[in-house]
């Protein structure tokens, strides 16, 4: 009999436009994570590694037969019973949904959890994974702050090289350099996809909305790669025959939600506002390489290693020093023709709130208009976003 | 009353005084400045090139005792920080916003070198990036001390680290100081530094004895002052170690307890204190303990510039690497089963009552996880655990009522134990 998801990995080049959606919409709603459960039980080797924003090496876990699957919270769609219980109120909202579900049994089927040097919050609630978890593997994933290849370069691969080994143990399986190749040359095909299906969406978002495009995005964080290669393909054959009108918006970029996620609420809202939302940070893992990885080399983690050294994002998880941040969203908001840029960051986010002012400062020297706003991934008001964010396109359109 | 000052009290008021004057005589003398942090300090470093640091988190915390820092703070804010950040950068960009007099009412002077120690603390990252901004005219020096997020030292976190001091940090001080290291005065420094560990632990574990001669936590932020800030290395810094162990073997000869603002006290309570103290409140929050007859016998914040409980000593055999060893032991980057066995051990070390955890709003690093330890700790050793909440330098997160509330409720809790314990023994 097949799986639940099975359905959904068989039948993509029927789906239409709205089927798509709907899968994306489902795989976000399902907080029991059956689409990796399902995956798993097919064969017995299979392992599900749960990871914490913004960015792992999928491919190495897709080289050792695990699914990747990125844990962003819960949104408004749990109540936290016992999470607030872990975490004082001045803390962010991520980490309570994530141990509400880690404590309610929707994560009892994950092999592993991956927790990435982003900030003291994620690195210390691998600290309470590792209290409650003793029977999984937990894995912090410091990444280099030094991006010179002899000093952090060395570093991080000998962090990654452990980290293999250590997931590797899971199912008795080793890296091999073919694998690793193969599954580079999977996740360089899908950075690809999704820059076209941004491309398409900073063309033409009317086409396309922000939601929509932030669940094709999401599913990405569940689905294998194959199957999610297939699916953005499917939808980026679609997308041009979509008819709509473009509607009098600005266009805005988002930046500052790379880990704790705005609610889907709160993008329609913004968008609804009047601000096209033509780029953001919201999944800013997926594409956090910038162009292809080789995928034909006897060292593919060297090619891993370089990439993060050389090809990364920015991010205000990485220390910018001869690579300041501020310049790469002018980049942005100049390559995309944005209006403005909405600063829309979670409460009590170190990384976002403490880059803001240095943000703001330098969109103000380039004259860009700019908004900021806080919220909670479980948010269910979003009047005041949109009084602002309305305020913020009729200013543009008026003055400018 | 006044406060009864002992020897190496008034000793580190002059060390402190003298160094500030240095400081606001650096443009003048020509010594070069160097802006770096507690956790991680690289002060041997430092010193072995003649210059002088500045510890921002120092000045914060000292604004925040001379109830400055609420308008540094505001400062910060209107300047676009958000009200949810970290109150120890808020304060220092304020005071930097408002003109940059320290503690002692001298101009500090800007900082010819950043050297930023990422040690146990993401925050420290983000505040070295907004302040390269405000003082674009420094070379800055990056150090990432990796994590130890598996309890243990990984052979190449300390080779990670070599290579950073080797590669970036010592050529940036080089190319800022002109010359190149003295090897001969990094060692010498080394070796104090060594010695001045020593006797800093022999103060701390003399909280061993009843009655403590020490209070781990308030009296104990005087005595990591010296070895976690501008002095770890010096002369004076090992005299003020030798001054201070003397004063503390004379309590214990005459079972004296620790020395308070309001005198002394008949200790009744021995705790344990996870988290950094409140700056804005200090001499209140501390009369909240010591009015109960409470005192400090451990306390994890005083590690935060470095662990010497498991033998840990700066060596001048290997430099770079007794550097590396240090900073990634540091007590914020470890893990938070570490952190429990840290407090565990000194809760068994020292017989303590009870265990206080004072969360800090500013601090994710010290906070996030807190309530995770606390339920550790009740099962491992089943005593009192009192929960409150404060902040750093911030004084709109310090709530009088709401601390003596919690407080007295967890006094109770401690006193109706005692009286089980004392019953129970008297049964057996």
């Amino acid at each position: 009999m097949p799986s639940r998801f099975a359905e959904s990995r068989s039948r993509i080049s029927d789906l239409t436009l709205d089927e798509a959606f709907q899968t994306a919409k489902k795989l976000f709603e399902d907080l029991s994570f059956g689409y990796a459960t399902d995956w798993k039980s097919e064969q017995q080797n299979r392992r599900i590694v749960g990871f914490l924003p913004i960015y792992v090496p999928r491919e190495i876990l897709h080289a050792l037969d695990m699914l990747p699957v990125g844990l962003f919270g819960a949104g408004d769609k749990i109540p936290v019973v016992r999470g607030d219980a872990y975490f004082q109120s001045y803390i962010c909202h991520l980490p309570r949904t994530v141990i509400e579900m880690a404590l309610n049994d929707s994560l009892k089927d994950f092999d592993a959890f991956l927790f990435p040097a982003i900030c003291d919050v994620i690195r210390n609630l691998s600290g309470i994974f590792q209290l409650t978890y003793k029977d999984k593997l937990v894995r912090f994933l410091d990444f280099p702050q030094n991006f010179q290849s002899a000093v952090g370069g060395v570093f991080y691969r000998h962090e990654l090289e452990r980290l293999a080994a250590d997931l590797g143990a899971l199912n008795g399986k080793s890296l091999s350099t073919d694998a690793l190749n193969h599954s580079i040359g999977l996740y360089n095909q899908n950075r690809a996809l999704l820059k076209d299906l941004s491309n398409f969406r900073s063309s033409y978002p009317h086409k396309l909305s922000a939601a929509d495009h932030y669940l094709i995005l999401r599913a990405g964080q569940v689905m294998t790669v194959e199957h999610h290669n297939a699916y953005v393909e499917r939808i980026l054959e679609l997308l041009p025959s979509v008819e709509a009108i473009e509607a009098d918006k600005i266009r805005v970029v988002v930046s500052g939600s790379f880990c704790e996620q705005p609610p889907l609420g709160l993008i329609r809202t913004v968008e609804n506002a009047g601000c096209y939302i033509v780029d953001d940070d919201f999944q800013l893992g997926l594409k956090w390489t910038e162009g292809d990885i080789p995928d034909k080399t006897e060292d593919p983690v060297g090619a891993l290693v370089n990439a993060y050294l050389n090809n990364s994002t920015f991010s205000s998880a990485v220390y910018d020093g001869d690579n300041p941040k501020e310049i790469s969203l002018e980049r942005q908001v100049r390559e995309h023709r944005a209006d403005g840029v909405i600063f829309c960051a979670p409460s009590f986010c170190d990384p976002a709130l403490l880059d803001r002012p240095i943000l703001e400062k330098a969109m103000e020297r380039k004259h860009i208009r700019h908004i900021g706003f806080q919220y909670h991934e479980n948010l269910g008001q979003f009047h005041v976003v949109k009084e602002q964010a309305g305020t913020f396109a009729d200013m543009i359109k008026l003055w400018d | 009353m006044s406060v009864q000052k002992e020897n190496s009290m008034v000793k580190q008021k002059q060390m402190l005084a003298d160094h500030f004057m240095a400081l606001s005589e650096a443009p003048m003398t020509g010594r070069k400045v160097c802006y770096t942090f507690v956790p991680g300090n690289l002060t041997e470093l430092i010193t072995a090139f003649d210059m002088l640091p500045v510890y921002p988190e120092i000045n914060s915390l000292q604004s925040g005792m001379r109830q400055r820092s609420r308008d540094f703070i505001r400062e910060a804010e209107d300047a676009g920080y958000s009200e949810d950040v970290c109150s120890y950068v808020k304060c220092d960009i304020g005071m930097m916003l408002q003109g940059n007099i320290g503690p002692t009412d001298q101009q500090l002077p800007p900082p010819d070198l950043l050297l930023l120690s990422y040690t146990g603390c993401f925050v420290f990252m983000k505040w070295f990036e907004n302040l390269r901004h405000l003082y674009p005219k420094a070379e800055i020096a990056m150090l990432h001390i990796p994590y130890q997020a598996d309890g243990k030292v990984e052979p190449s976190a300390i080779e990670y680290i070599k290579e950073q001091l080797r590669t970036e940090v010592i050529p940036k001080f080089e190319k800022v100081a002109g010359r190149k290291i003295d090897d001969a005065v990094l060692a010498q420094c080394m070796n104090r530094s060594a010695m001045a560990e020593d006797l800093l632990i022999n103060v701390f574990e003399s909280a061993r004895h009843r009655p403590s001669p020490i209070d781990a936590y308030f009296g104990g932020v005087y005595y990591i002052g010296p070895i976690f800030t501008s002095f770890r290395g010096s002369q004076a810094c090992v005299e003020y170690y030798e001054e201070l162990w003397k004063e503390v073997q004379e309590r214990v000869a005459l079972k004296l307890g620790p020395i308070t603002p309001d005198g002394t006290f008949t200790e009744k309570y021995r705790l344990v204190v996870e988290g950094p103290p409140n700056w804005t409140n200090f001499r209140d929050f501390w009369k909240l303990f010591y009015e109960h007859g409470a005192v400090f016998v451990g306390s994890t914040y005083t590690r935060v510039g470095g662990v010497y409980d498991y033998g840990f000593r700066h060596s001048a055999e290997d430099p770079l690497k007794s550097l590396a060893e240090y900073c990634m032991g540091c007590y914020t980057n470890r893990n938070l089963p570490q952190r429990i066995d840290l407090i565990e051990k000194f809760i068994k070390d020292c017989d303590a009552d009870g265990l206080v955890i004072n969360s800090i709003k500013s601090c994710n690093s010290f906070s996030a996880g807190q309530l995770a330890m606390m339920r550790d700790i009740e099962e491992r050793r089943g005593i009192p655990v009192g929960f409150i909440e404060t902040d750093l330098v911030d004084p709109r997160y310090y709530s009088y009522s709401n601390i003596k509330n919690r407080l007295d409720s967890f006094f109770q809790m401690l006193e109706q134990r005692k009286e089980l314990v004392g019953k129970a023994v008297l049964v057996s």
